[in-house]
């Protein structure tokens, strides 16, 4: 009985040596962890102002549910039949309904103003440093670099048999975006097919790509966040592989940005034929 | 007024029609809102079984047992499309309404009563044409907001959306024509002295919710034909190809689709007034506050649409006009709860299984909209939309509310309805069951959707595991919770003690409570008079 016990215990802890590092990303990539229970962590100005923001919501939140639910705990209680026969007659009071009223009002005014004030922020930049161009495309990713003679790749994600050790499942692609840090970046939103969403948790950014359309924003990432990996996810319903489009950002310093742009110019050459992209497109029709 | 000997003569008055003409041909307000809970409760069933399936895919990471996503995006399209237009709807409206409305205000059936029949019967066609649409060719994969291009005839060739399509224009017009018999029955069917400052709440709150179905789905009719000559005849409302715009279908839409959520809900709203009132022995504390707060969320339902839409790339000043417009929704709702509470206290409060289904109500619907404050911040949506937050927050909110008010409905009307009353005791465990249940299944994924989780995908990165499996064991409990529903249904149909004409005491003051249970075929022959009376509530 105590061997089954302690292989038990044993098998147990084994399990959860094994599965940890495989989960929590080994480079400290950015990403939602097990058993997460909150924002993942802010990587741009744009997340530290709308994580903090949900923090101060939560509070407000928090509050008027605890009230709310005292209340109904208290009432309960205090005015079960048991305790309180006769039931009083008290339809009306002015004051209580003005009160509740009016209150929150000013509460909602103010959430209203740093909600609002934290949205003109995320909009666009005045500044951009460089552009990103990101096609939606079913089911993948293109990525266009227009400040750089227009080096552009697909971006496809890479299926569970084939991942090497340590790459999240439903998260590696092929090519990641590569971008650089401490740079205000453009970012540029369309679709070949239907709609599809950029999502990345981390920088706060959820746009769709909409066909026959551009969207802008803009991001910049905060410096300590060079040589990591920032992940999302397709946030809009586009069909059977919905589920399986995911993003990679590559973060690099803008000297290891400089050298990969001119890698990337030969590597990506022939990607900058569009025929290609149509065949893919033509190909991926076929397929499915 | 017509008492119990009275309503028992007629009884025996009534020739009781052929089992066929009696449920297929009625025209009796009663028999309708009988066919109609048990249509709902056969979509509930088939509804709710698509989510357990699944909750049962999503309980470990890796494809268990769905293999083919389109599938899966045909589960999630029917289980909305099913749980909205064919379970809360035909109950709360259809149901409920059909029964307690006429009831209510003291008339002898509905203004309508062969539209009554028609309306019920065109939304039976239309649960048939939704269901046929999942197994026509690869079926409708497009979510129930069907947005294009991948609603359009390229991403979904074959004939699945088509039927979906008309599916919902069925289940349009038989939602107009119940409109449009609940707002005549009300302004013109009225007993003498029931002015409407004297109607019940839950009255009110159909009225309301027949406003928002006239004005909001002939809107949706009109998007829907478009999509259908879209995807059939060659036109590019929504296909920027030829000139159109994508973002046009979902502004109709939605529309249409904000209007739907209050639809949902108001009537539940109604329900939880009618309960808590005569479980607390008091009268509606703000009454007029309370029927003019649904009011006025019905008129706000129809200026907040875009806050569906931040990440399409709206204007920023549009998304700044859409997010102030949606925290205002939070005042009447505020002052619908308060008034709620504030109706509590002071009460001498039985906690008879209705109160609790009330009670968890409340709590249901304050955690949905509390959350729904952050979700109305277009700055909060960059991380929330299209998450399992907001998948959390409108189970919580609306769903799952609704449901419970549902629930409530059923236990506080099973006497009335049936002549037969349920067991308490079961009736309280079944309530534990499932609200244990659907806070275990729900409140577990706010925390995946706030960590990033998408919806509507069929596996997920591994991280998410964890809430998901927590979340699937919840879903376990609340089919066992729903279960025992049918249990005690079954229970209260064979062996059901007999239903006391008001069952509830002196708490109980609607004209419902007023005629023999069950109540007799035809109600009041003899015209009720609230001529110098106090308000019903």
């Amino acid at each position: 009985m105590q061997n089954k016990l302690k292989i038990l215990l044993l098998a147990i802890v084994g399990a959860m040596i094994t599965i940890e590092p495989a989960n929590a990303g080994p480079n400290g990539d950015v990403r939602a962890e097990p058993w997460q229970m909150w924002l993942q962590e802010p990587a741009s100005p744009t997340a530290d102002r709308i994580v903090a923001f949900n923090a101060q919501l939560l509070v407000v939140e928090a509050l008027i549910l605890i009230f709310v639910l005292g209340l109904m705990g208290y009432i309960a209680f205090r005015f079960s039949a048991k305790r309180n026969r006769i039931p009083s007659k008290t339809t009306h009071h002015v004051g209580l309904e003005v009160v509740w009223t009016i209150l929150p009002i000013f509460i909602l005014v103010g959430l209203l103003v740093p909600s609002l004030n934290h949205l003109y922020f995320a909009d666009r930049t005045p500044d951009a440093e460089m552009t990103l161009k990101v096609t939606g495309n079913q089911w993948y990713w293109n990525y266009t670099y227009p400040d750089y003679d227009d080096l552009t790749f697909d971006s496809l994600p890479v299926s569970e048999d084939d991942l090497k050790f340590g790459e999240p499942r439903m998260l590696t692609v092929d090519n990641k975006v590569i971008l650089p840090v401490e740079t205000n970046i453009r970012l540029l939103f369309t679709s070949t097919d239907v709609i599809h969403n950029w999502a990345l948790p981390s920088l706060s950014i959820k746009l769709d790509s909409v066909p026959g359309r551009i969207n802008e924003t803009w991001t910049r990432i905060h410096g300590k966040y060079a040589g990591k990996t920032i992940y999302g996810m397709c946030s809009e319903l586009c069909g059977v592989n919905h589920g399986f489009m995911p993003i990679a950002i590559q973060v690099v310093s803008k000297d290891d940005f400089a050298t990969w742009v001119k890698k990337a110019q030969i590597e990506f050459a022939s990607d900058k034929s569009r025929l290609i992209g149509e065949i893919r497109i033509a190909d991926a029709m076929h397929n499915r | 007024m017509s008492n119990a000997a009275e309503a028992h003569r007629d009884d025996h008055q009534d020739h009781y029609p052929s089992f066929f003409s009696r449920w297929f041909c009625s025209t009796n307000h009663k028999d309708i809102g009988t066919v109609y809970l048990y249509v709902s409760m056969f979509a509930a069933l088939v509804g709710g079984g698509m989510s357990w399936y699944m909750r049962l895919e999503l309980a470990h990471p890796g494809i268990q047992y769905i293999e083919d996503f389109q599938f899966y995006n045909v589960l999630l399209t029917a289980h909305g499309f099913i749980m909205v237009f064919f379970v809360v709807m035909p109950a709360l409206i259809g149901g409920f309404g059909n029964w307690f409305v006429p009831l209510m205000i003291g008339a002898p059936d509905m203004a309508f009563p062969r539209m009554n029949n028609i309306s019920l019967w065109l939304l039976v066609a239309a649960f048939i044409m939704l269901l046929i649409s999942a197994f026509v060719g690869a079926g409708v994969g497009t979510g129930w907001t069907a947005y294009p291009p991948l609603s359009n005839s390229i991403y979904h060739p074959g004939a699945a959306v088509d039927f979906g399509i008309l599916s919902l224009h069925l289940a349009g017009a038989s939602s107009i024509l119940g409109a449009i018999n609940f707002i005549v029955t009300i302004f013109n069917m009225r007993a003498p002295g029931m002015t409407l400052h004297k109607m019940p709440l839950f009255v009110w709150s159909i009225l309301v919710t027949a406003f928002l179905l006239l004005l909001a789905l002939p809107v949706l009719a009109g998007a829907l034909t478009m999509l259908l000559t879209d995807r059939n005849f060659g036109t590019h409302f929504f296909d920027p190809a030829g000139g159109g715009d994508p973002i046009l279908w979902q502004h109709l839409f939605w529309f249409f689709g904000h209007p739907e959520v209050y639809i949902i809900i108001l009537p539940g709203f109604g329900i939880i007034s009618q309960i808590v009132s005569t479980f607390s022995k008091k009268p509606v504390f703000g009454y007029l506050g309370m029927a003019y707060a649904m009011a006025a969320i019905g008129v706000l339902g129809f200026v907040v649409w875009a806050h569906h839409m931040y990440t399409v790339g709206l204007d920023v000043d549009t998304r700044a006009y859409f997010t102030a417009a949606t925290m205002v929704i939070a005042v009447p709702t505020g002052v619908k709860i308060f008034s709620w509470l504030a109706t509590m206290w002071g009460g001498s409060i039985e906690f008879k299984t209705p109160m609790l289904y009330a009670f968890g109500f409340i709590f249901l619907f304050v955690a949905g909209g509390l959350t729904g404050v952050t979700l109305a911040n277009s700055s909060a949506d960059l991380v929330f939309h299209d998450t399992y937050f907001v998948v959390a927050h409108f189970h919580y909110v609306m769903a799952i509310a609704a449901i419970f008010a549902m629930f409530a409905g059923w236990y506080y009307w099973i006497g009335k309805m049936s002549g037969k009353q349920y067991n308490e005791t079961l009736g309280k465990v079944q309530f534990w069951t499932f609200f244990i249940g659907v806070n275990v299944l729900f409140f577990p994924q706010h925390f995946a959707g706030l960590a990033g989780m998408p919806r509507r995908i069929p596996d997920y990165p591994d991280a998410y595991a964890g809430w998901n499996l927590v979340s699937s064991y919840g879903a376990a409990i609340t089919v066992i919770g729903t279960l025992l529903f049918f249990v005690v249904l079954i229970k209260t149909q064979m062996s059901g003690e007999k239903a006391a004409a008001n069952p509830w005491g002196v708490g109980a003051k609607t004209l419902e409570w007023h005629v023999a249970s069950p109540a007799p075929f035809h109600t009041f022959e003899d015209q009720p008079d609230m001529s110098g009376k106090a308000p019903a509530e």
